[in-house]
């Protein structure tokens, strides 16, 4: 029952925000954050509480599980479960949400209510997309969470350059990520026709499925299916046109759910739904995968050394950090995919860093041009030096989490795939070029305009500060985080070994 | 010979005609607004609470044949015609000129689409077709000082003749190949395989449908129609007429065979895809809501066109929970422009502008509105979504891989004009105030309605399960 209240705590708290516009201004913004916290309360005593030392191959994966009949005529349940994978990602939930309350802080003023509404119900419809097992329930959430987004970032983005306004980016985000995710309830749905076609029993449950026997001519059309729809998500190179401009055009808040979270949902969809579901196919299909993976590492790259919006820039290096993800997922080697799980939670740290203090700063010179910004070392406290911290995390700088992750993802790959890692290498010379530009351009060189700013205060600190604090830590003593997705990796590299062997012993057993 | 069990059978149908003349003897006697609106409402009321005697049914009355289809349809007729007379109170409060009749050609239009329902014989088609379709002229140029309600009365009524021309030709194709008119005879005298004269009859009945149903390219008089009649008549064709024609169709489908033939089904295919694709486009730059409601609508249509060409058990119960899901959107999006158009003042309130910033100045109308569109658009945790899912399982259960290619792109782009409408509602108020509703919506009877249906779309959307067993067990029964 607890995970059923993990995802209702966000809704019903949104609702609590928008009727508690009356009570004030602040008030919305305290019952967001409490709410937020809860959520993080929660996923830690379930952590601390929990035992994640599964023996390889158990037949139960999951530390909690809560499932009861919703739509009998088609076997849908609604199905909850929770392992080391999306605890993690739940408890960044909650943390990145916190955040996103304190950072629209000052930055929301109007419909103050309204906003945290929509914010906390991204949220829960992003804790459900980590805890739904049933397909049905999965693709629910997976859409769900794409309204209130569309409204945060339509009623309270920022214009950007003419005709590029908020609205536009709002909607192509939108109708990018509905439209595959269409394509992918039809995988869903031939999937079950296909199930039901061989054992006359409707069903959508993810343990079943996994189990059912898809015809070779379609297996891989289905597998595509679902692959676009995590592909737009995560984003893989030709799907990523709404990204920048969801990015840039969204408030802080916006951003960096979208970056910390809502990216993070594709790659989980991939590990958990993706490779699990059709294992040979997948295994097939690695070698596009990868060099999708690789483009997206170098695309990203280069086109965020061009950017003069200081949010464009961290969008493109978004791509750029889940290009790697994308190889590790699709290298099949455990190391790689505890990499990726790793590089995942670094991201989400690094770039909601990175969002945040650019929101900071926009409050401060109202602009997120580059080209007139400069010189800002000496005007600004404090701000720069964190900036410098959260670039070099995401430079993927030794002791920073992003180290981790990227190591151990190339380290991993190497085996299967040595050529992609020699290219990928290239990409973290590209990532320290970019990061480089960032704070030369912003910080440094000639100073734009004269007169000292305000530095942060303590809601700034403590925002930047925890992140920094855990940037570091998790570089430091990963250990933790591996710990618990031990077995989902080994389980994931172990059905990539042997697609078809695992098959047939899933039907034995 | 009519039987005691056979009057039972058609009880509805006989309590809403009486109504009709119930209505028509007392605008004649005392007009009197309320009470009419209030003795409508009650004989629809009625007419909902006779439909489970009738069924299962123990006898069959001539003509007519009242299986689980027609009870789903009949019911769903009722209710619709309920929420558009209860909308129609409010709208027609400040009408200038007489009234009560409109509720005079609602309920007669509601016995047609009752009959239209449970037809099993051409001629009995063809005469509940024609009572559902006289009063609606009537309705559409009601308020016919406004120019574009005539106008929209009289395209109508010159589209609706062609249409029936079709109709009444195809008929006459098929009873002289076959010599029979029910439905039953006409699907046994066949038994080699239909010739060209056949198969011609059989693509005029849906040609002739397909203008009812607007289906593209016999759609062109929807959007001109659908912005000119009044609102409470729009909503009528958008619902009862529509959803009476898709049922017919369905049965025509469902008990003659040749209506499945090979090449009748690529032909409907072809039209399914241009009418998904063709109103999702033709609505992306409207600006006026009735007409992109009417466009949507067409889209809809041809999504659940899907069922048509499948045509087996599966797709009479997609057409039912499609139909339901339809049905409470449709209500409560044009109940919304409805409400804001009442009290009647020339023409409705129907242009974007007049929505911007309705959520600001009132919240809970806008989000009956976001809700509704949301449940248009298909999002997941509305009733929309529910119907979406079956269309789309349908067409992957029977592998129409073009189909479901066609309901996934018309989605995609129906979404860019939802959105748009639906962002317009939030949109900071420019200043400009022209039309708003009255302060006590919320308080009447038609806001109170609204507020239901747009918990219902909730409701459906998030546990279905009652509404699918529903229409599964009376799908299970149709013939």
């Amino acid at each position: 029952m607890i995970l059923v209240w993990l995802i209702l705590i966000p809704f019903l708290g949104g609702l609590l925000c928008w009727q508690a516009d009356r009570w004030g201004e602040q008030a919305p913004r305290w019952i967001a954050l409490a709410t937020m916290l809860f959520v993080l309360v929660i996923s830690l005593w379930l952590w601390v509480t929990g035992d994640f030392a599964f023996p390889q191959g158990a037949q139960n994966q999951w530390l909690l599980e809560w499932r009861t009949s919703w739509i009998p005529r088609f076997g849908v349940e609604v199905h909850l479960a929770i392992d080391g994978l999306s605890m993690i990602l739940v408890a960044l939930t909650g943390f990145l949400g916190a955040l996103a309350v304190l950072c629209s802080w000052h930055e929301i003023t109007h419909r103050i209510g309204f906003f945290h509404l929509n914010l906390l119900w991204i949220l829960g419809g992003v804790v459900g997309v980590f805890l739904a097992l049933d397909l049905f329930l999965f693709f629910l959430f997976w859409e769900m969470m794409l309204v209130p987004m569309y409204f945060l970032i339509a009623l309270w983005g920022h214009s950007g350059s003419p005709g590029q306004t908020r609205i536009r980016a709002a909607t192509r985000f939108f109708i990018y990520t509905q439209a595959s995710g269409l394509l992918m309830l039809v995988a869903i749905l031939s999937l079950v026709f296909i199930h039901f076609g061989n054992s006359g029993e409707w069903s959508f449950s993810y343990d079943v499925l996994r189990r059912a026997d898809v015809p070779e001519a379609m297996a891989p059309w289905l597998m595509l299916g679902f692959f676009v729809a995590f592909a737009v998500k995560l984003p893989v190179v030709p799907f990523h046109g709404w990204l920048p401009d969801a990015h840039a055009q969204a408030p802080t808040a916006g951003s960096v759910d979208l970056a910390g979270i809502l990216l993070k949902t594709a790659a989980y969809g991939m590990l958990r739904f993706g490779l699990p579901l059709f294992p040979e196919e997948s295994r097939a299909f690695a070698p596009v995968a990868m060099t999708l993976g690789l483009i997206g590492i170098i695309y990203g790259a280069v086109l965020a050394c061009g950017q003069q919006d200081i949010k464009r820039l961290i969008a493109y290096t978004s791509i750029s950090h889940m290009g790697f993800v994308l190889i590790a997922i699709y290298s099949g080697s455990e190391l790689a995919i505890q990499g990726a799980v790793v590089l995942m939670v670094a991201h989400a740290f690094s770039s909601a860093g990175l969002f945040i203090l650019s929101g900071q700063l926009y409050e401060r010179i109202h602009t997120r041009d580059m080209t007139i910004m400069g010189g800002l070392w000496g005007r600004i406290p404090a701000l720069p030096g964190f900036t410098l911290c959260f670039v070099a995390a995401s430079l993927g700088m030794p002791a920073t989490a992003n180290f981790v992750g990227e190591f151990m993802i190339l380290f991993g790959t190497f085996p299967t795939a040595p050529v992609v890692v020699v290219i990928a290498s290239a990409g973290l010379v590209l990532a320290a070029i970019y990061s480089l530009i960032l704070m030369q351009r912003v910080h440094f060189g000639p100073v734009y305009r004269q007169g000292a700013l305000a530095g942060p205060d303590w809601r700034e600190y403590i925002m930047m500060l925890s992140l920094l604090a855990l940037v570091i830590l998790v570089g430091l003593y990963p250990q933790p985080l591996l710990d618990i997705t031990a077995g989902l990796s080994a389980s994931i590299a172990e059905l990539f070994a042997e697609g078809s062997l695992a098959d047939v012993a899933g039907e034995v057993r | 010979m009519l039987t005691t069990a056979d009057l039972v059978t058609v009880l509805p149908l006989i309590i809403v005609a009486s109504t009709a003349v119930i209505v028509m003897l007392g605008v004649a006697w005392r007009r009197n607004h309320a009470v009419t609106a209030l003795v409508s409402a009650a004989g629809l009321v009625l007419g909902l609470l006779a439909l489970p005697l009738t069924f299962p049914a123990t006898s069959s009355p001539p003509l007519m044949q009242v299986d689980g289809l027609a009870v789903m349809a009949g019911t769903l007729v009722l209710v619709s015609a309920l929420v558009t007379v209860i909308l129609s109170h409010h709208y027609l409060t400040g009408y200038i000129g007489p009234k009560e009749e409109f509720y005079l050609l609602l309920l007669c239009a509601t016995a047609g689409a009752l009959a239209l329902v449970a037809s099993d014989h051409l001629a009995m088609l063809f005469i509940s077709l024609e009572l559902l379709s006289m009063p609606l002229y009537g309705m559409l140029a009601y308020s016919f000082r406004a120019e574009r309600s005539l106008e929209a009365g009289i395209k109508y009524l010159l589209l609706s003749a062609a249409a029936t021309a079709f109709l009444l030709f195809g008929m006459a194709l098929i009873y002289a190949r076959t010599g029979y008119l029910d439905l039953a005879g006409v699907a046994g005298a066949l038994v080699q395989a239909p010739d060209a004269w056949m198969l011609a009859g059989a693509a005029l009945i849906v040609v002739g449908l397909g203008f009812k149903l607007s289906v593209v390219p016999f759609h062109l008089w929807t959007p001109d129609v659908y912005q000119g009649g009044p609102a409470p008549a729009t909503i009528f064709l958008a619902t009862v007429s529509k959803l009476a024609v898709f049922v017919v169709l369905l049965r025509l489908v469902l008990a003659a065979p040749f209506f499945s033939s090979e090449w009748l089904q690529t032909l409907i295919t072809v039209l399914a895809l241009l009418t998904m694709l063709g109103g999702n486009l033709l609505a992306l730059f409207q600006a006026n809501l009735k007409r992109l409601l009417g466009y949507s609508s067409i889209a809809h249509f041809g999504y659940l066109l899907v069922a048509i060409v499948v045509g087996n058990a599966l797709a009479t119960e997609t057409t039912g929970v499609y139909l339901i899901t339809y049905l409470v959107t449709t209500l409560a999006a044009f109940g919304v422009v409805t409400l804001v158009s009442s009290p009647f003042g020339g023409e409705d309130a129907d242009g974007l502008p007049v929505y911007r910033g309705l959520f600001w100045r009132r919240p809970y109308l806008a989000a009956v509105m976001t809700v509704s569109f949301l449940s248009l658009a298909g999002i997941p945790l509305t009733a929309g979504f529910i119907g979406k899912f079956y269309v789309i399982a349908l067409g992957v259960a029977d592998s129409r891989w073009w189909l479901v290619g066609g309901v996934v792109a018309g989605s995609a782009i129906g979404l860019y004009y939802y959105l748009r409408v639906m962002v317009t509602l939030y949109l900071p108020e420019p200043g400009m105030r022209r039309r708003d509703v009255t302060n006590d919506w919320g308080s009447r009877i038609g806001g109170l309605t609204l507020m239901a249906l747009a918990v219902v779309i909730l409701v459906l959307g998030i546990y279905p399960a009652p509404m699918i067993d529903w229409v599964q067990g009376l799908s299970g029964l149709t013939n």
